[in-house]
């Protein structure tokens, strides 16, 4: 980590130190401000995604983790209004550098939604959809299958792929969307409450997949429920809300392994969370 | 009124209670009036196809079949046919679709797909829905008068360097195929454009948030992910505007030629069935007249089968692409 970068995580969190991943961060997300028009978003968070782990966002709503995850691949660029200051550094590059074109990016960093979204079209074309844009010549067939199966779905949708990928249910659709998401192979999974739309059983499921698929690729994940990061993910970043300036500005309190943010959080404010004393 | 099996509970609480007889009988008056509304616009479309079917019913028992092959239409000698009626009016028709449905969806991607700001589109919105705010009459004039010269001679030069495809294939004489479905396609633009700009508009944000999310380009989005979301509602736009184009008739008697010929060539003229019908009408006898309503019935009739497989296509389009039973 850079002396500057130090320094400043240094200024927001005086006590806790600013946390530094063992193995390789993928994404190095130094962010300084986000704006939304006037609106003072997120600010001064130090966010780095270690690769092959899952690292959860965590904290009370409007706090920005949402904000932190869609700005990683672009996605926030979709907003007129959005304004990003500091820099995501990935694979050394940043993805908001003047040459970048977003688009690149978020073929590299894949994205699945807080509500099921499949398109309206088969169950096959949904997960060939990423294979057919990035004109793959191989064996789509084949890869559409690899990635149901990874996505737990292979066995209920076999006999039917023609249907239509808005005829399943939340659970599966979700599972779709994840399908689709992975087919490519992305490099980095963005994850954005991928459960709050499920049910328990096909949140078990969700998450179970995640655990798989960490294996194979690196997960961000933001969730509003505790339990769901102390079950699936290895480094947990906790945001809260600043509410002195007026505005509610978010920014990162607290982040390291996701044992010691439970069990000896070294904020007060993390402590407060983590035991449910505010949500 | 009905029983109220829960009595007992009007010691427990003061505020609760049954409706009251007035608020039945207010529910049995309301649905009987909705019903009503919608039993009266069946029965009026079956009192039309009666009373015009009964005024057919002569013609239709003298010439049979005959009516719809026939290629001749003369009062003089009784022969009366309409196929070059039907024929002009489905490719009339059809020519319009393919230019107002192909600038119909193009104007609502345009309008919707963020290429300007929202206040401004809906300003473009409003003015492209003033066109459908033009009298036919008016349509006709400006065809007659500005879009024949314009296209004279464009037509001139395509009859004489292109002459050998059948569509180029005369001269353009005035009024004719093309004029008219030039005007033909302005005139359902208006419907086209708006109903295929609410099919966009339904479209949930989160769909294109998906699409963007795949890292897809605008026109990647717009063309692979939006349109097949939003093609059960353009396949409605295009078939409402195919069934204004088989009825319209008053630009079109201004600007077809009237004339009973079966050509390919965009510059001959011809003629639709409507178009026969509000120019005959005028100056028929009664045999005439009777012939006329046997031809308003196969208007009808085509138009019944055009609403008929439309509505079926979108259907499965909708089951296809939707999952919705």
């Amino acid at each position: 980590m850079s002396a500057t970068a130090e320094a400043m995580a240094q200024a927001i969190s005086p006590r806790a130190a600013a946390f530094s991943p063992i193995g390789d961060a993928v994404i190095d997300c130094q962010l300084q401000k986000v704006f939304y028009g006037d609106f003072l978003a997120v600010r001064n968070s130090h966010v780095p995604i270690e690769k092959g782990k899952i690292t959860g966002f965590i904290g009370p709503s409007g706090c920005g983790k949402s904000t932190v995850l869609r700005s990683l691949n672009r996605m926030n660029d979709l907003i007129p209004s959005f304004r990003f200051e500091g820099h995501v550094k990935y694979h050394g590059q940043d993805v908001y550098g003047k040459t970048v074109d977003p688009v690149v990016v978020r073929r590299y960093i894949g994205m699945v939604f807080q509500q099921p979204n499949p398109f309206s079209m088969s169950i096959y074309d949904n997960v060939a959809f990423g294979l057919r844009l990035n004109r793959y010549k191989g064996d789509v067939e084949e890869r559409v299958q690899k990635a149901l199966e990874r996505a737990a779905l292979w066995k209920e949708v076999k006999d039917k792929l023609n249907k239509s990928g808005l005829s399943l249910s939340g659970g599966q659709q979700q599972r779709l969307c994840i399908a689709r998401a992975i087919a490519t192979e992305p490099d980095v999974l963005l994850m954005d409450e991928p459960c709050s739309a499920l049910d328990p059983i096909a949140t078990r499921q969700v998450e179970q997949l995640m655990l798989e698929l960490k294996e194979r690729y690196t997960v961000a994940l933001v969730t509003h429920n505790m339990q769901q990061a102390t079950r699936v993910a290895d480094t947990t970043a906790f945001f809260g809300v600043d509410i002195s300036q007026g505005g509610r500005t978010g920014y990162l309190v607290e982040m390291g392994e996701t044992r010691q943010i439970f069990e000896d959080p070294q904020e007060e404010l993390t402590k407060q969370y983590v035991s449910g004393e505010f949500s | 009124m009905a029983v109220n099996p829960f009595q007992h509970a009007d010691s427990a609480s003061r505020v609760s209670g049954p409706p009251s007889g007035g608020d039945y009988l207010a529910d049995s008056i309301f649905r009987i009036i909705a019903l009503s509304c919608a039993a009266l616009i069946v029965v009026l479309i079956l009192y039309i196809l009666w009373e015009i079917g009964g005024l057919a019913l002569p013609a239709m028992a003298q010439h049979g079949l005959s009516f719809v092959s026939g290629t001749t239409w003369n009062v003089g000698t009784q022969e009366f046919g309409v196929l070059p009626e039907i024929w002009g009016t489905l490719y009339s028709s059809f020519l319009a679709l393919i230019l107002g449905g192909t600038f119909g969806v193009g104007i609502a991607i345009f309008l919707t797909q963020d290429f300007i700001h929202a206040r401004l589109a809906a300003v473009f919105r409003t003015i492209v829905e003033l066109l459908a705010a033009i009298p036919s009459v008016v349509y006709g004039l400006w065809g007659i008068y500005v879009v024949i010269p314009m296209l004279r001679p464009v037509a001139d030069w395509l009859h004489s360097e292109l002459g050998f495809i059948p569509i180029f294939g005369t001269e353009l004489s005035g009024p004719g195929m093309a004029p008219a479905a030039l005007v033909l396609a302005i005139m359902i633009l208006p419907t086209v454009a708006a109903i295929t700009v609410d099919a966009f508009r339904r479209i949930p944000y989160k769909v294109k948030e998906a699409a963007y999310g795949m890292g897809t380009t605008r026109w990647e989005a717009i063309l692979k992910v939006m349109l097949p979301t939003a093609s059960s509602g353009i396949l409605a736009a295009l078939v409402l505007g195919f069934g204004r184009a088989l009825g319209e008739t008053m630009a079109l008697a201004m600007l077809i030629g009237n004339s009973n010929q079966i050509n390919l060539s965009l510059f001959a003229p011809a003629n639709t069935l409507a178009s026969l019908l509000a120019s005959s009408f005028p100056e028929a006898g009664q045999i005439e007249v009777q012939a006329l309503m046997y031809a308003a019935v196969v208007l009808l009739l085509i138009t019944l089968i055009v609403n008929i497989v439309g509505l079926g296509i979108q259907q499965y389009t909708v089951r296809k692409f939707e999952g919705k039973a």
